[in-house]
């Protein structure tokens, strides 16, 4: 690692001009997009003197609900990244047929895909769920901020960080070429000598500290934080979904984060855990990594699962059907998503005993899931529906992921899975559930919840438009995957020669364009609602009719979130409240005492940053500069005394003064 | 830790109402027991030098399993003195919560090991058995 100590080697480690590729034009009309954009973002705000109010009410902000914002904000510009890269592909995949090649040379193809992959998982789903559970766990709970307030927001930072990195790595060198979990020997130094892969190591294992801490943070709010006379059974689905998320999160992320840096070890000081050679099993990282990797797909869909579950019982005008069973389901679920990892490799030989108990355990995980669909079935049956966004995004979830669940059942039979193993059918399955599940639930959420974080609903008009552009999209996208991959074909191809298949990869183009139409209306959606807010306003903090606490407060809520706690007897805790005829009180407010801002947590993740860029390049100085630097840091705040503070008695008067006058209008 | 917590987090009577009725916190030790714990350690530690030094047993292999038994005996005794672990600290939240890391550790474990074995038992060369008799 030391040979030839140039100047510029010591300076810059193996980071040179060739590391920009200016060379490739697809890349430097990115490039010229994104810094023009960028400029323009970072030119308004300075003109609107905005640096201020955002370093002191958002970037330092360690108010849950401002915290929760943030990642959503993040995972949707994220999403735009990860959805260019599947444009790209998609493309590519229509007119890469015999002699044409198409415009992505396969060593950018496999960036390409890597990236999507990563970046879908890591910076787009895991910051939105992370977001919802911030946003509504506290306000749920009836409590006024998380466990560690603090830790919340470096949490974030944390994330932002490794989001940061793996956006770096488009203009400065390249990404990982081995897809989205890196199997060794493909991404060992013999393989991978560049540092595309160490991009990808550092990118997850930054992001991943913020997880793990948020998840820590999550849990211990739950447990601890639930307002008086919430007990197990009484804490809302939503809830409860996050508490077995953050569980599975705390269990799962330290495997992540070993099995990541056992292969960090083997490409920077050259053990060989993974390698082939003087014990080395490339194989154990297999096993390693899905340890952690098919929690993580229960991590995500969770919190979907509970979103769609607020969404049927609210505009379903009812009880949710069957809570107790719901919740059990959730946990069975929790317990069971440990049990089932080896079907993600059931071809790597294990034999047929090992297969069939991993074929049935993960059979048996459906029976759970079934139970929570005929909840929501049983939920509606009888109910007053109202087809509002969040509702029909719940109802294409339904038949969404009941497709997707069928044919993930049929991938856990080994037999089959021999067949299908590592074919676009495979492809089709977990994007069928991703997006059938979690990103219709994240959708749904956002309809549902966007009231209650800026006190205006979303318009409904745009709201349908990207409704429909995507779920039909979707399966135009999808379904022509399953037939593909049932004709044998074969996934993160950047050619085909049989030219029979490119109807059926047109098809899916076609339907990647509707799904982009959807994003594009989403966004159109967020424009127009923030033109008509005064049309949209909502002066009751209840649009919906809604059951759980997070309706009883103004929209969007004050800081402090409740000026008393509530006290719970239901699990639909504000449906019983306006059942009794419930009455806000008007007096006797007090001062309230609140956690104060930190600039810690971004500094914090800035030099974790540093430090990972430092380290993928080689540059060792800096490198240790910047750990130097963290821990300094860390020490230096925690001789910051000044943590805490009370919102004065008046000032909540002020608050509750001026909702009780909207309250009056309304 | 109480002042920290008070200042880290926003409560008010209503929370620290609620805390009370499960919360116990978590034990404290007193110089007796943390002497016991620490005895107990070196003990537990002394003994697997005295193994492998003076080669009691014979086989290596059971020369590891005592290891690996007194490890894990030398946990539990952490946990019990230094961790101040018990059934009813936290209102039992901490029990919970290791009973499922046992759980959650045990599946990892003894599942990585049996998959393991059987992959390379089927898969890796050196070892390729005769293929009638793959598991």
């Amino acid at each position: 690692m030391f040979s030839g100590h140039s100047l510029q080697q010591i300076l810059f480690g193996r980071l040179t001009l060739e590391a920009i590729p200016y060379h490739d034009p697809i890349l430097v009309v990115t490039f010229i997009g994104v810094a023009i954009g960028g400029l323009v973002v970072l030119g308004a705000i300075t003109w609107l003197g905005a640096w201020g109010y955002l370093w002191r009410e958002w970037f330092t902000s360690i108010d849950h609900k401002k915290i929760g914002i943030m990642y959503m904000i993040l995972g949707i510009v994220m999403l735009l990244r990860g959805f260019a890269d599947a444009l790209l592909m998609r493309a590519q995949q229509s007119v890469a047929f015999g002699a044409n090649e198409g415009f992505l040379p396969p060593h950018h193809y496999d960036q390409i895909f890597t990236a999507h992959g990563v970046i879908m998982i890591f910076f787009v789903a895991m910051p939105l769920v992370t977001g919802f559970m911030n946003y509504v766990v506290p306000l749920q709970i009836g409590a006024r901020d998380v466990s560690f307030p603090f830790l919340n927001n470096f949490s974030f930072w944390m994330t932002a960080s490794g989001a940061i990195l793996v956006m770096m790595s488009l203009f400065v060198g390249e990404f990982a070429r081995t897809g989205w979990l890196a199997y060794p020997p493909l991404s060992g130094p013999a393989y991978s000598p560049g540092v595309g892969v160490d991009y990808y190591l550092w990118a997850l294992q930054i992001a991943g500290v913020g997880t793990t801490l948020s998840g820590i943070n999550l849990v211990a709010t739950i447990v601890k934080m639930r307002a008086p006379g919430m007990t197990m059974m009484k804490i809302p689905v939503f809830t409860w979904t996050a508490l077995c998320t953050n569980v599975l999160i705390v269990a799962t992320f330290p495997v992540l984060a070993a099995t990541l840096a056992l292969l960090t070890l083997d490409r920077y000081v050259g053990t060989n855990f993974f390698s082939n050679d003087l014990g080395g099993n490339a194989m154990m990282y297999v096993n390693l990594i899905w340890i952690w990797g098919h929690p993580e797909v229960y991590i995500l869909i969770l919190p979907a699962f509970g979103i769609f579950s607020e969404v049927v019982s609210t505009f379903s005008g009812k009880r949710l059907f069957g809570y107790t069973s719901m919740v059990y389901a959730t946990v069975c679920i929790t317990i069971l998503s440990y049990l089932v990892w080896l079907h993600h490799f059931f071809t790597m030989g294990s034999g047929a005993s090992v297969n069939s108990f991993f074929g049935i355990t993960t059979m048996i995980i459906s029976i759970p899931t079934g139970a929570k669909i005929f909840n929501w079935l049983f939920t509606m049956y009888r109910g007053r529906i109202r087809f509002e966004l969040p509702m029909m995004w719940t109802i294409a979830f339904m038949l969404t992921f009941v497709i997707g669940g069928m044919t993930g059942v049929l991938l856990a039979v080994p037999p089959a899975d021999f067949i299908l193993h590592n074919s676009l059918f495979l492809v089709a399955h977990f994007h069928n559930v991703i997006i059938g599940g979690v990103v219709f639930g994240m959708f749904a959420g956002i309809a549902y919840w966007f009231p209650k974080a800026f006190g205006f609903k979303l318009d409904p008009f745009w709201g349908k438009c990207s409704f429909w552009f995507w779920v039909i999209g979707f399966y135009f996208a999808f379904m022509p995957l399953y037939v593909l991959g049932l004709m044998g074909v074969t996934r993160r191809l950047n050619r085909f020669e049989d030219p029979s298949l490119q109807i059926w990869f047109l098809l899916a183009a076609f339907g990647a364009i509707l799904i982009a139409l959807g994003i594009a209306c989403f966004l159109i959606q967020i424009v127009v609602s923030i033109r008509d807010r005064e049309r949209l306003r909502d002066t009751t903090g209840d649009p919906w009719g809604g059951r759980t606490l997070e309706w009883s407060t103004s929209s969007p809520p004050p800081n402090y979130n409740f000026a008393f706690t509530p006290v719970i007897h239901d699990h639909d805790a504000w449906y019983d409240m306006k059942r009794r005829g419930y009455e806000r009180p008007l007096t006797g407010f007090r001062p309230i005492h609140m956690p104060h801002n930190t600039w810690a947590g971004i500094v914090l993740a800035g030099l974790a940053m540093v430090c990972g860029f430092a380290l993928i390049w080689y540059i060792w100085w800096l490198a240790a500069l910047s750990f130097a630097a963290i821990i300094a840091t860390t020490i230096a705040h925690t001789f910051n005394y000044d943590r805490d503070y009370h919102i004065p008695a008046e000032e909540v008067v002020r608050a509750e003064e001026e909702r009780t006058r909207l309250l009056g209008r309304a | 830790m109480s002042t920290t917590h008070g200042a880290a987090t926003p409560t008010d009577e209503g929370h620290s109402a609620h805390q009370g009725d499960h919360h116990e916190g978590a034990g404290h030790g007193s110089f007796k027991s943390y002497m016991t714990g620490f005895v107990l350690s070196v003990i537990l530690t002394a003994i697997p030098f005295w193994l492998v030094m003076s080669n009691v047993l014979g086989k290596s292999s059971l020369t590891a399993l005592a290891i690996m038994a007194l490890a894990a005996i030398q946990i539990v005794v952490h946990m019990i003195y230094f961790l101040h672990m018990n059934t009813k600290s936290e209102g039992g939240w901490i029990m919970l919560a290791f009973m499922f890391t046992i759980v959650v550790v045990v599946i990892t474990l003894s599942g990585s090991l049996w998959v393991m074995y059987h992959l390379n038992t089927n898969m890796m060369p050196s070892h390729l058995p005769d293929m009638r008799v793959r598991p």
